[in-house]
């Protein structure tokens, strides 16, 4: 028998080289795998989402990635550096938005974002200056007085974003930044993200709104039940997984049911009604519509919604 | 498991401790009220209304007043209850409630430093009631200088023996209800039994020896003989109590939070 030693930092070192995230892990809970070994990477200035359903292990995973939460195994590079060694490097250079609220009620708006910036060491001065910038960019610089409790659920999202911002971060990591907005406040902080990311920052977002992420991710992974289900860009996951239409029929007759089988077309049945997957076929919808349809029968774009709902099912996760 | 063995405590840990200040600035003058009242409600109410009971107390075989003799416990107990208190109560709000050891965490802060910055702010403000307590108290002439001055640096010493046992409570404690334990069971027992309200002499033997692992009875004598300025090298013993009880309940709070915090 022949044994080859290939140094595996080596090879590692390589790969990591110009990534922003490097990772390769496993954590366990007790007996509860909540990421059950899970490979991705993160390009300097891209911004990568990870997708799932609740407990899916979204935020077990970013929780890894800046170091708040110790890997069970695996290898997991930052800026090709060690989260365990160089944890104090690495976190000087990241942003990171909590799924929960973690905004000092202590203090007012602008105090937040003062006395975030003494934890990086920030000198006065450029603190003042950087904080006064980040109020204008998050449209709160006339309450800059206020006691962040008094601000409504759009104003503290838009403070959650501005306050990982102070220390001007390479990586921008969003644990969920838009959950419980409304559709403007979304839109909103969506712009701002947009307008980072122009600038070139990393961003690595957890989601599960699919509008988000087919808007916001240039890569993103879905997660499932601590394991990575795809990866790849948005469009990309919607032509593989369920082609460009989709067809919706409200209480299906059998014979169209008989024909879908006939057909061997990729539908999801939920009862009353039917999904069918038209991976290409421009011509299906005129067919089922003409000659199955008496009732509701739409065709619409295939969505990222779509390839999620399929590869993760469709009953409630917990 | 590296992050859990070693201990990382860089300067860093002062942000912590402005951070408690920053917000202290904006409600100090509700903060001052306690321990500027206080001493007087107790010196009106025991010194001279017990007082006229009770008469003289005889302290190293010298009769003293008993208004001269409890006011150095009311320090002593004041630099129990503001350290305690702050790892107790206001930690655990700041850790549980609004996750500000969190935010913290996603920052160049270790555990370690948001630990000690929690701990060293408990005896600040132990330090700072002691000076109000002291001014007011020293109005009475019941306060013996310049030896009554090193009753500050004491305080800090107690603070931190106090604050570090509240938070190695803050530590294990499920909610913060349950914090009436440690309470009914440690503080308020101290509060009566270590030489406060009347000599420990007076207990029985067992409970003098028993009173003598209360962190408050060494507090309350250094404070007395300062108070009295009555030194003595005995005390250093008392100074060493202090210091040890530091030395090991500091590790302890830091090993709990860690397992508290990092998940
Ligand atoms: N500290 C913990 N102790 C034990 N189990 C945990 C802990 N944190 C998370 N888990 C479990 O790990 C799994 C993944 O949780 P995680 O919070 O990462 O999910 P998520 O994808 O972020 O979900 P959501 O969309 O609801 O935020 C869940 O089953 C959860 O119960
Ligand atoms: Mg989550």
């Amino acid at each position: 028998m022949i044994l080859i030693f290939i140094n595996p930092r080596i090879l590692l070192s390589d790969y990591y080289q110009d990534t922003d995230i490097y990772c390769r892990m496993k954590k366990k809970f007790g007996d509860l795998a909540a990421v059950d070994g899970i490979n991705f990477h993160v390009n300097a200035g891209e911004c990568f989402g990870i997708l799932g359903p609740n407990g899916a292990g979204k935020t077990t995973t970013v929780r890894m990635v800046y170091g708040f939460s110790p890997k069970t195994a695996g290898t997991l590079k930052v800026f090709g550096l060690d989260i365990e060694k160089d944890w104090r490097s690495i976190k000087s250079r990241i942003g990171v938005c909590q799924q929960e609220n973690s905004l000092d009620p202590d203090l007012s708006v602008e105090q937040n974002l003062l006395v975030f910036a003494r934890y990086f060491n920030i000198p006065p001065g450029r603190a003042r200056e950087k904080a006064q910038q980040l109020l204008q960019f998050i449209s709160l610089d006339n309450r800059r007085g206020a006691k962040v409790t008094a601000l409504s659920g759009g104003m503290t999202r838009r403070m959650i974003l501005a306050r990982p911002l102070i220390n001007d971060p390479e990586l921008l990591i969003l644990d969920e930044p838009t959950t419980g907005l409304d559709p403007q406040a979304r839109h909103q902080l969506w712009q701002r993200l947009e307008e980072l990311k122009t600038g070139g920052l990393t961003v690595l977002l957890t989601t599960h709104y699919m509008d988000e992420a087919s808007r916001l991710c240039d890569r993103l992974v879905i997660m499932h039940q601590g394991k990575i289900l795809v990866e790849g860009k948005p469009a990309d996951l919607i032509r593989e997984h369920v082609g460009h239409n989709v067809i919706e029929v409200d209480d299906p007759a059998e014979n169209l049911r008989a024909f879908v089988n006939s057909q061997n077309l990729e539908c999801e049945d939920l009862g009353h009604r039917l999904i069918i997957y038209g991976q290409g076929r421009d011509d299906l919808f005129h067919e089922i519509g003409d000659r199955f349809c008496t009732g509701g029968c739409i065709l619409r774009m295939a969505t990222l919604e779509d390839v999620f709902l399929k590869l993760t099912g469709r009953e409630l996760k917990e | 498991m590296s992050i859990l063995l070693s201990v990382s405590i860089s300067k860093r840990f002062w942000r912590v401790w402005q951070r408690n200040f920053t917000v202290y600035q904006k409600i100090w003058k509700i903060s001052f009220i306690p321990p500027l009242f206080e001493p007087l409600f107790y010196l009106l109410a025991f010194g001279i209304g017990l007082g006229a009971l009770v008469g003289k107390i005889s302290y190293h075989g010298a009769p003293v007043s008993y208004i001269a003799f409890l006011a150095p416990a009311l320090i002593a107990v004041n630099i129990m209850n503001n350290a305690f208190f702050e790892n107790t109560y206001a930690s655990f709000v700041r850790m549980y409630h609004q996750k500000t050891f969190d935010a913290m965490l996603a920052t160049p802060l270790s555990i370690d430093e948001i630990i000690t910055g929690e701990i060293i702010w408990g005896a600040t403000k132990s330090v700072i009631a002691t000076a109000i307590m002291l001014t007011v108290i020293s109005l009475f002439g019941l306060i013996h200088y310049p030896s009554g001055l090193l009753i500050l640096p004491l305080a800090f010493l107690g603070g931190i023996a106090f604050g570090a046992i509240g938070m190695y409570f803050t530590g294990i404690t499920p909610t913060i209800d349950m914090f009436n334990l440690p309470i009914f069971l440690f503080v308020t027992p101290m509060f009566l039994f270590s030489g406060t309200f009347f000599p420990a002499e007076n207990l029985p033997a067992w409970a003098q020896a028993m009173a003598l692992i209360f962190p408050l009875t060494h507090l309350v004598t250094l404070v007395r003989a300062l108070s009295l300025g009555s030194i003595t090298a005995h005390l250093l013993w008392s100074v060493m109590y202090l210091v040890i009880f530091c030395l090991v309940f500091f590790p302890i709070a830091l090993i709990k939070m860690r397992r508290r915090l990092i998940k």
